[in-house]
């Protein structure tokens, strides 16, 4: 079978799968009861500027972001060896990969949510940050731009 | 030697002749600093993927971006070999013999399923087969689409769903000036379908289609098109969301609707319904066919994320079609040999990177781009900035050594394979001789070009 472009938005608007299926499904978790050392580890390790804190099965309980352990070392310079349940965020907003691109975009800034993990079927199947739904975003409108230049004749034809 | 060079090029080859595989060699082939040489391979003997077969006949402007794709193909280090197939004329241990990377850019080919009770009941359809069919792929050549009902429903709202039904729609005159193939302007001619629903789970707010494709519907000159005042109104959900968002388009778009939806019919020979807020959650047999679709009422409920999604109600309705065409989403398809992430329907990647399912690190000389790297979105113009991220990972690794190191680099042991396998190849200068023949056959019919339709045509049409 075969299926179809145009100008128009083919299976619909672009969506969190989307954006989680070039990411390589890379989820990087951590339990609870790990100190705050090893968060920090594991963010510079990965690269990455949040962990999805996760129970026995895999089921979010909490993010640790980089600003939680900024926050808390203001107050306490002795948090290395303080357990990441004591610093995460508890009140976790999740996705769905059917949540669509613009919503989302939208529930992130304006609750200044910076990481959206991302649930389905109650299992964690990948993490969206702000980065990626603005390269997302940046894409699709290029995209646009690029087809309606071609349309109106000022492609590099 | 790192490859890149004058006398020892970056060798490339691009599985998937289409929009994203010119993106991709036009990326590659433009590069100041580095000589890449490019090979294109299609399964079909001919170019541009679903511009050609997926872009609706009556849509010639889209197809005009061809010409973009044509000056890719006159680069001097640009080859192109068609009907070789990924998989059956060559495989994965022989490219890496020849390639120093290998991209693919094979689309999204399967459509999704709706997952009811007498999906596949005759006089049911994925709509991608109807739309293969009426723009001549050979695959779907010997498709037969019953269309002696009255009466379809096109499940779904996006583009593909809109296509379909305008096709459905249009005389048998509007589409003779078209590129439609000759046994689909036959077949249609005979069509017996008089009324179209349209099929949207949720409201007139997040439906897919763009305005202009919504406008051009309600422009069609043989049918009234209508929509139902209830559907169309605002739920205060959306309501909500627009005044929070200030979404001028989708605005436009609700009024377009409720214009629509306040038409009185004008007597023309055909009718759209465009309905929205329902979901099939059957089809009912009548003489072992599609004779009647159920369906739930819908209503709209935001996600903790933001997005307003379909639920049903308790609340059920009939619709007497005997024709339903599927247009819900699509799928990738697998590769052989080749890692893919059965979640998303993609091939397994990072930004383009192909990965080891074991390890999750970057399997060497393997690249994707397009709609299966990231699934089926966006418009044609979308997979140029995918193609570009996609090359220039390639281009970083070719940089830092990471390529393939094959024992036969050089383009002639490429074509050797290639005839060896598959004597009817077609080269781009085959494709010329067969796209002058298509554009002289139509010019005689007064059409933008005649297709031919097999592979076997078009191979006689070469002399071969």
């Amino acid at each position: 079978m075969i299926s179809v472009t145009g100008i128009g938005k083919e299976g619909g608007f672009m969506n969190i799968a989307h954006v989680l299926a070039r990411k390589g499904g890379h989820v990087f978790t951590i339990q609870p009861r790990r100190t705050v050392r090893e968060a920090l580890e594991a963010l510079a390790r990965h690269n990455v500027g949040a962990l999805v804190v996760v129970d026995e099965e895999n089921r979010p309980v909490g993010i640790l972001s980089e600003r939680d352990i900024v926050r808390a070392a203001v107050r306490d310079e002795r948090l290395f060896d303080r357990a990441v349940e004591e610093l995460m965020t508890r009140d976790v907003i999740t996705g769905s990969p059917e949540d669509d691109l613009r919503a989302v975009a939208h529930t992130m800034t304006e609750r200044r949510i910076r990481h959206l993990p991302v649930v389905a079927a109650g299992r964690l199947v990948g993490i969206v940050s702000i980065g990626d739904v603005v390269k997302a975003q940046r894409d699709e409108y290029l995209g646009e731009v690029e087809t309606l230049q071609m349309q109106i004749g000022e492609g590099r034809v | 030697m790192r490859p890149g060079s004058d006398a020892f090029p970056l060798r490339v080859a691009i599985i998937g002749a289409g929009p994203t595989g010119f993106y991709a060699a036009e990326h590659l082939l433009g590069q100041p600093a580095v000589v890449a040489s490019v090979d294109l391979f299609d399964r079909l003997p001919t170019p541009y993927g679903l511009v050609r077969y997926g872009v609706a006949p009556d849509h010639q402007k889209i197809k005009s971006v061809t010409a973009v794709y044509d000056r890719t193909a006159a680069h001097p280090r640009f080859r192109f070999f068609g009907n070789v197939e990924f998989g059956r004329h060559v495989g994965l241990e022989e490219l890496r013999a020849h390639y120093h990377q290998i991209l693919f850019c094979t689309g999204a080919q399967t459509d999704r399923r709706l997952n009811i009770p007498g999906e596949d009941l005759p006089g049911s359809y994925p709509a991608t087969e109807f739309v293969a069919w009426y723009n001549g792929h050979p695959d779907y050549v010997h498709c037969r689409f019953d269309l002696s009902a009255q009466a379809a429903a096109v499940v779904g709202v996006g583009n593909v769903a809109v296509d379909v039904t305008r096709v459905l729609l249009r005389s048998p005159e509007e589409l003779a000036r078209t590129d439609i193939a000759d046994y689909a302007l036959e077949a249609l001619r005979e069509s017996r379908v008089r009324e179209v629903y349209l099929l949207g789970r949720r409201g007139p707010a997040q439906a897919a289609f763009t305005n202009p494709e919504i406008r051009e519907l309600a422009d069609l000159p043989g049918a009234d098109v209508t929509a139902l005042p209830e559907e169309v109104a605002l739920d205060e959900v959306s309501r909500a969301e627009l005044d929070r968002t200030q979404d001028r388009t989708t605005m436009r778009k609700v009024e377009i609707l409720q214009e629509l939806a306040a038409r009185r019919p004008s007597g023309r020979p055909r009718r759209l319904v465009v309905r929205f807020l329902v979901s099939p959650v059957a089809l009912l047999a009548g003489d072992g066919r599609v004779a009647r679709m159920r369906l739930v009422r819908n209503r709209l409920e935001a996600t903790p994320a933001g997005t307003l999604v379909a639920r049903p109600t308790d609340r059920f309705e009939e619709l007497t079609v005997g024709l339903v065409f599927r247009s819900v989403g699509y799928r990738g398809v697998p590769l052989p040999g080749v890692p893919f992430n059965e979640d998303w329907g993609v091939i397994l990647n990072e930004r383009g990177r192909v990965l080891d399912p074991g390890n999750r690190e970057p399997i060497p000389g393997l690249y994707t781009a397009g709609w299966i790297k990231r699934g089926p979105t966006g418009v044609i113009g979308t997979n140029k900035p995918d193609a570009a991220e996609t090359v220039a990972h390639m281009l970083e690794d070719a940089a830092a050594g990471r390529t393939l190191s094959p024992p036969e680099p050089d383009p002639a042991a490429a074509e050797a394979l290639v005839r060896e396998r598959q004597p009817a190849y077609f080269s781009w200068a085959d494709w010329q001789r067969l796209n002058e023949l298509e554009v002289q056959r139509g010019r005689a019919a007064g059409r933008p070009r005649v297709k031919f339709t097999s592979v076997e045509e078009m191979l006689a049409a070469l002399g071969r």
